[in-house]
């Protein structure tokens, strides 16, 4: 009688570590497919500015060192490994490009063509992109980390391989609101 | 956490819903034929040997049979015939500016509710009104019209694309999409089963005069059913109107936070509808039957603007005020809660 009870409690212990082993996989999973989806629109973010650049790049000969910050920042982005030092690059490219539309507001020849027009509003609608999937990433990955470090899950962590997730950490006041490019709203602050 | 407890809750209540919608429309055309029968077994009951006895329930049969058809046609090909009916066309290679940035919109939202992108749909009419409909994500539709591109700014647009997603999100297009089928067909029905009662009652006139005598002391019971019946297929296209809107306006206001919340950005969505409100133009391109699909009223007559008892039961959606004055005190809690044009995750 007593063996059965033991096997039963051992059963229900093996049951349950295959459970929470499985669910810290999911979600981890989840995570790195909420940073995937970052990933496809800050590769889209790099991909439409050397466009941008060399459409606003003759009628905007004086403005090198504006041009120069955003095509920096964009190569800084690319380079940048990791959770913390992409968004800080990719921060850094946001606030560049932000400068760039705000001069362009002085060139009105430049939004006549529409090129231009097309671009900031593909580009509005990346960083929107970025944005929101940013947000999933950072929930799922607050998820996985709570559920790693709490009893009783916390003892399995360690053989599913789990180790803290990081968080897309918004660093600046300026970042931290949703990023706006729309300069009908913005006048040029700077 | 309890974000996604009150959106499972939701789920699981428009599941319901549709399932117990489904069956009472059913059960509701089983009356219309079995009563119907019913009545006329009656009726006929003790007509003389050798005259027409109603003995099989053909009627009920029929209309069960049809009903359980209809059922499964709103289900399946219910978004296709909404979308059908307001003469919709799909948006799949977006030709203007407008439409790329609707595109976008579309697909940010999509992002933001974690949802497969819907296909879009643009309705031709000028004056600006959006609706969703579809099965779930998965067949989810958006559509929007021509005048709404033109009217809202990008934000705006973002704020009625994230009112859509949220009614897809949380399956009121399922329930939305069964009943615009269900209302559809009850006023057909309805209107047809009138126009065959009348005929019938000029045919039958000539030779009334016999069966009348015949039946003098003809079953009251028959009678008394006879009317019941032919009552409930006067009320019925009301009834059915009045649930689609009872049912609707209780999900505007969800959907209009959900999508505050999913932008970020109510006062967007308060100054889009404040547009909508101005535009005082009747959607001529979306029917009655499709009236409660959409963000405001497509007819907007005295009903929209009204509070009260009255509004409350024969409006489709809640005063658009009354949403602006909640979405203006969520812009403001909103900004109480990060002073600093923060944006925090909820």
């Amino acid at each position: 009688m007593s063996t059965i009870i033991l096997l039963a409690i051992i059963g229900g212990i093996v049951l349950w570590v295959i459970g929470a082993y499985n669910g810290l996989v999911a979600l981890k999973n989840q995570v790195v497919n909420g940073w995937k989806q970052i990933d496809v629109q800050l590769k889209r973010r790099h991909d439409l500015i050397p466009n941008l650049v060399s459409t606003v790049k003759g009628a905007m000969d004086f403005e090198r060192s504006t041009l120069d910050a955003v095509i920096s920042a964009r190569n800084r982005a690319i380079g940048a490994t990791g959770v913390r030092q992409t968004a800080q690059a990719e921060g850094e490219l946001t606030q560049a490009l932000g400068r760039l539309f705000a001069l362009t507001e002085a060139y009105p020849e430049l939004k006549a063509t529409g090129n231009v027009a097309q671009l900031q509003e593909e580009l509005t609608s990346t960083e929107n992109k970025i944005g929101f999937a940013r947000q999933l990433y950072n929930d799922v990955a607050t998820q996985y980390n709570t559920k790693q470090m709490q009893f009783p899950t916390n003892l399995v962590a360690g053989l599913a391989k789990a180790s803290p997730a990081e968080l897309w950490e918004i660093e600046d006041g300026a970042e931290r609101a949703v990023p706006v490019v729309d300069l009908s709203l913005n006048k040029p602050a700077s | 956490m309890s974000d996604e407890a009150n959106l499972f809750a939701q789920q699981q209540s428009n599941r319901r819903r549709s399932t117990w919608l489904t069956i009472g429309f059913v059960l509701f055309f089983a009356w219309v034929g079995f009563g119907g029968d019913l009545a006329f077994g009656l009726l006929t009951a003790d007509a003389a040997p050798g005259a027409y006895r109603h003995v099989v329930p053909l009627f009920g049969i029929f209309s069960t049979l049809a009903a359980a058809g209809i059922c499964w046609y709103s289900w399946r090909h219910g978004a296709e015939r909404v979308l059908w009916a307001t003469g919709a066309w799909e948006l799949i290679e977006p030709g203007t500016p407008e439409q790329k940035q609707l595109v976008n919109v579309v697909e940010e939202m999509a992002i933001a509710s974690g949802l497969p992108k819907p296909r879009i749909w643009i309705v031709p009419d000028a004056d600006p009104n959006a609706f969703a409909t579809g099965r779930d994500a998965a067949t989810a539709s958006i559509a929007v019209t021509e005048g709404l591109l033109g009217k809202l700014s990008r934000d705006e647009l973002q704020a009625v694309i994230a009112h859509e997603m949220a009614h897809v999100r949380n399956l009121d297009v399922r329930l939305m999409t069964l009943l615009a089928g269900m209302v559809g067909a009850i006023a057909l029905m309805s209107d047809g089963m009138g126009r065959t009662l009348r005929y019938g009652r000029w045919s039958g006139g000539g030779r009334g005069g016999g069966r009348q005598g015949g039946g003098k002391g003809g079953n009251p019971l028959g009678l008394i059913i006879l009317v019941l019946w032919l009552l409930t297929l006067v009320i019925a296209p009301v009834i059915s109107r009045l649930l689609a809107m009872t049912v609707s306006r209780k999900r505007e206001y969800l959907a209009d936070a959900t999508g505050a919340q999913l932008t970020r950005n109510p006062m967007a969505l308060a100054t889009a509808l404040e547009k909508l409100e101005l535009a005082t133009e009747a959607t001529r391109s979306i029917t009655r039957g499709a009236a409660h699909l959409c963000i405001v009223d497509p007819a907007p007559g005295v009903m929209s603007s009204k509070e009260g008892f009255l509004a409350d039961v024969l409006a489709s959606h809640p005063p658009i005020r009354q949403r602006i004055v909640r979405l203006r005190g969520m812009a403001y809690q909103q900004a109480k809660r990060e002073p600093a044009g923060a944006v925090s995750p909820p």
